[in-house]
């Protein structure tokens, strides 16, 4: 048998963090390039078109915070999903959650509207979480009983919740001079903005919750459980991991940031509670959590090219004449590269 | 390498090197397998002996090395490519699809399926070779119904009937029954005397000076001896395996006192399966400070299901529980790991461990709150390994904290899951299988570890299929037949064929304490 020296462990070279911006770079850009085709086919001019997009969002400040602003909401409903994906549920319910904190949240403003901004945004914030903590109960302890898969009851639910926002505003809460929407908030019940954008608190919310996510799965013990509960049930159960606890209390906490993420829009975005404001941000998050592969960061940046392509999008439907429905198309191709990207980036196993 | 006969091998491996990023799991190992012969390979824990089948199987790469099959240089890329070359291999933990029935699992390997099948022809062709062998299945039963035993044998005929002319068994004997591990090697004789090859991985040295013509013994990624069967011996092979010379089991008689508090007390305890498993009836069962109570039976006889209510997994509907006097009936398994118990459940992957955390992580899960620190915002790491360790160093187990689990061997991961039970001075231990998988010097640390936390007083619930090891381990001797316990004994006043009689159902009137 031959002596051969034997040669240190492999070092990877590159990096994990690296390798994702390189993945999510690739992504980007083929995607553009595909919805160029697109674009081409039906008459437009594809670089004027990314030029208008680029101008109106990060070619300036002000498009800059645009993004920022428009990104809150994502970054919110994203995590909402992310979390309790750790433990293995699939939360597809968060535009109900964002609806019923949203509720909540605006029968706080109302109801106190003569109390000073530092206890009424408190209170708002905090009946918010509940709304949507409350909404998610449902579903989690059903699972956890295991009576109703939650994927299906949180699906469900999303239905309901519009109606009884509804149901609200059309029975106590509309404005005399408009049936669809409340009146609008007292300023104490908005949340501050910063310099003369209107990004508002909701968007450091957002950013020390993605931190706290992501230290919390990386060094707390509370992290640790959760990661083995998402690795496998069965023997976190047998080691003595509270399963059950775990489900209700996590998929609680991704509805109470769901509606975090609907106080904030009322609070911040709208100033007013409207009828179906939301418009599917709840999915939206949905989307941005499973392109970003649950990851924190990820979510960040996912976040923030949905924000750049919806908000780019909106002004193209002026400049070219597009439909809005155009976006969707260009957001799904973004889907679909990166859910074919796996196997396209990724090397053979090994 | 001895090759009296001459002949061409059928396969032969030169040089075949594997490397992981943490190991070597085969360094430049040659081997020659020939037709007519069973061939087995041993080695301990990690010696790299399922990569290189899993090379030869084309389910890994090699880095280096060739493969000859008949002489001729071949290149296996898949599984797909071995099965152009007839190899067919039965990984460690089975592979067959639970839903699906017996000729259906077959079916998906047929390499002249048909786009419409014929249920009635492919039922026929799996007759026709099961007779042949000895390897009678129901093809229209489903998987999940199925014994361990008759599973293996599904995973046999799949291969026969795919056309393999070189079988390769990891592990097969892991999980049988001894009167299982008897049938399978008169199918595997059968075979041979028809011209297959067969490798034959397993820990048993019984079992290999009993069937192997041939015997390969791996260590460390190498081969450090290839033996004729006639050329070998117990003692020759361990001291080929192993750098230490094996020690005898230390029994010291225990000082125990039968008039303390038992640590776990059964008192009427029923419990309610839905589907597949068998529900307990009337189980009373009292196992004191310093006592080994083993559980004789077929598996599936309730096995399972008491090892999981002593854990608090599974619920007694009637009866209670109690642990040092402390009536603990249906309090959640937390609760009852805090309280000092341990369990090494008979599937180490599916049930002990996460598969993609590291195994440092793994350590830490059963005792959280004991390793949590400021409130639970960190852990400390430090200690745990520390604590692992010092179990470590007493069981000369090797570990590395690093590694993600699911990377380990077979044996390695049981290895892993018994460092973290015996660790914590546990009060009561529950193992189901506590040897499986492991190879000799290993399994016999792992006894020595019950042994001595026995004269720690702690209690131990042994369940096994191997009555040699019930009988040299138990104080006293349960028989679980059908969910109830059907006899008890100390095993100085009973024999093996009295409690093999028990297993299998016969005499049960005769007993009945349950
Ligand atoms: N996919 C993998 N990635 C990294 N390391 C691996 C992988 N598979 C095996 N190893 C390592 O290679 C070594 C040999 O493993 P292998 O499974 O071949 O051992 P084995 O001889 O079959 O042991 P056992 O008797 O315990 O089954 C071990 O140290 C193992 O940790
Ligand atoms: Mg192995």
């Amino acid at each position: 048998m031959s002596q051969t020296a034997k040669t240190f462990p492999r070092v990877s070279l590159s990096n994990p963090l690296v390798n994702n911006l390189i993945r999510y770079l690739l992504m980007i850009l083929l995607a553009l390039l595909l919805f160029g085709i697109i674009l081409l086919v039906t008459g437009k001019d594809p670089i004027q078109s990314y030029r208008d997009i680029f101008s109106a969002t990060l070619g300036s400040t002000y498009g800059f915070s645009e993004v920022l602003l428009a990104m809150i909401p994502m970054l919110l409903t994203a995590l909402a999903v992310a979390l309790p994906a750790r433990v293995g549920l699939i939360n597809v319910g968060g535009e109900g959650q964002v609806y019923i904190g949203a509720a909540f949240a605006t029968w706080g403003a109302l109801a106190f509207q003569n109390k000073p901004a530092w206890i009424l945004l408190p209170l708002m914030t905090l009946l918010g979480m509940i709304g949507g903590a409350l909404w998610a109960f449902v579903p989690g302890y059903l699972k956890s009983i295991g009576l109703v898969n939650e994927t299906i009851a949180t699906l469900l639910m999303n239905s309901i919740a519009p109606k009884i926002v509804g149901f609200l505003i059309f029975g106590f809460w509309h404005s005399p001079m408009d049936t669809v929407k409340t009146d609008n908030f007292v300023s104490a019940a908005r949340l501050p903005t910063f310099f003369d954008t209107r990004v508002h608190l909701g968007f450091v919310f957002a950013l020390v919750l993605l931190a706290l996510f992501w230290f919390i799965m990386k060094y707390t013990r509370w992290g640790l459980e959760m990661r083995a509960i998402g690795g496998n049930a069965q023997a976190a159960r047998r080691n003595g991991i509270p399963l059950k606890g775990y489900l209700v209390t996590v998929m609680c906490i991704g509805g109470a940031i769901a509606g975090l993420a609907g106080m904030a829009q009322v609070s911040g975005f709208y100033g007013v509670l409207l009828l179906n404001f939301s418009m599917g941000l709840g999915f939206m998050g949905f989307l941005i959590c499973w392109l970003a592969g649950g990851d924190p960061i990820g979510i960040f940046l996912m976040s923030f090219v949905v924000a750049v392509i919806t908000t780019g999008g909106n002004l193209l439907q002026l400049t070219q004449g597009l439909p809005y429905a155009v976006i969707n198309i260009l957001l799904a191709l973004a889907l679909f590269v990166v859910l074919a990207s796996p196997r396209f980036f990724e090397g053979k196993k090994a | 390498m001895p090759n009296p006969q001459n002949q061409t091998p059928m396969i032969a491996l030169r040089g075949v090197t594997k490397r992981f990023p943490m190991t070597l799991a085969n360094d430049h190992i040659d081997l020659d397998i020939f037709g007519s012969e069973i061939h087995a390979l041993l080695g301990e824990n990690g010696a790299g002996k399922s990569t290189l089948m899993k090379i030869l199987f084309g389910f890994y790469r090699a880095d280096a090395g060739e493969i000859q099959l008949n002489g001729k240089s071949i290149t296996i890329r898949s599984p797909r490519d071995a099965h152009e070359y007839r190899i067919g291999m039965v990984f460690q933990d089975l592979n067959l699809i639970p839903a699906f029935s017996v000729a259906e699992n077959i079916a998906l390997f047929l390499p002249d399926l048909k786009a419409v099948l014929k249920p009635q022809e492919i039922d026929e062709r799996i007759n026709e070779v099961s007779k042949q062998y000895g390897l009678e299945v129901n093809p229209r039963a489903l998987v999940s119904q199925l014994s361990i035993g008759e599973q293996q044998k599904v995973e046999i005929l799949k291969l026969l009937l795919s056309n393999a002319r070189l079988l390769i068994l990891d592990e097969p004997t892991r999980v049988l029954a001894p009167h299982e591990v008897e049938a399978l090697f008169g199918v595997l004789d059968n075979l041979r005397k028809d011209g297959y090859a067969i490798v034959l991985i397993t820990h048993k040295l019984k079992e290999v000076l009993e069937c192997a013509d041939r015997i390969t013994v791996l260590r460390g990624g190498r081969v450090a001896g290839s033996l004729l069967r006639a050329e070998a011996t117990e003692e020759k092979l361990v001291a080929l395996m192993f750098e230490k010379e094996l020690s005898g089991l230390k029994i010291a008689e225990p000082k125990r006192d039968e008039m303390s508090t038992p640590v776990l007390e059964l008192r009427g305890v029923e419990t309610y399966v839905e589907g597949a498993g068998m529900s307990l009836k009337g189980i009373n069962l009292q196992i004191r400070p310093g006592e080994i109570v083993g559980v004789a039976g077929v598996s599936g006889n309730g096995q399972k299901e008491l090892c999981d209510v002593v854990l608090g997994m599974e619920l007694c509907v009637r009866g209670e529980k109690y642990l040092f006097g402390k009536n603990l009936t249906n309090r959640p398994v937390g609760a009852m790991r805090k309280n000092g118990v341990s369990f090494i459940p008979e599937n180490p992957l599916a049930m002990a461990s996460v598969p993609f955390m590291t195994v440092l992580e793994n350590m830490a899960l059963t005792q959280t709150w004991r390793y949590a620190r400021n409130g639970g915002f960190a852990m400390d790491w430090g200690v745990v390994k520390a604590d692992i360790q010092q179990t470590a160093k007493r069981l000369e187990f090797p570990v590395n904290f690093y590694t993600i689990a699911k990377s380990l061997s077979g044996g390695n991961l049981q290895r892993m899951v018994i460092l973290r039970e015996m660790t914590h001075d546990p009060r009561l231990i529950v193992a189901s299988y506590l040897t499986r998988g492991l190879d000799v010097q290993s399994a016999l640390a792992a006894r020595q570890a019950l042994i001595q936390a026995r004269e720690g007083g702690a209690g131990v619930l042994l369940v096994s299929e191997d009555l040699e090891e019930l009988f040299t381990l138990s104080d006293r001797l349960l028989v679980l037949y059908g969910g109830r316990i059907v006899g008890e004994f100390k095993p100085p006043e009973t024999d093996i064929y009295q409690v093999g009689h028990l297993m299998t159902g016969s005499k049960v009137e005769h007993v009945a304490n349950g």
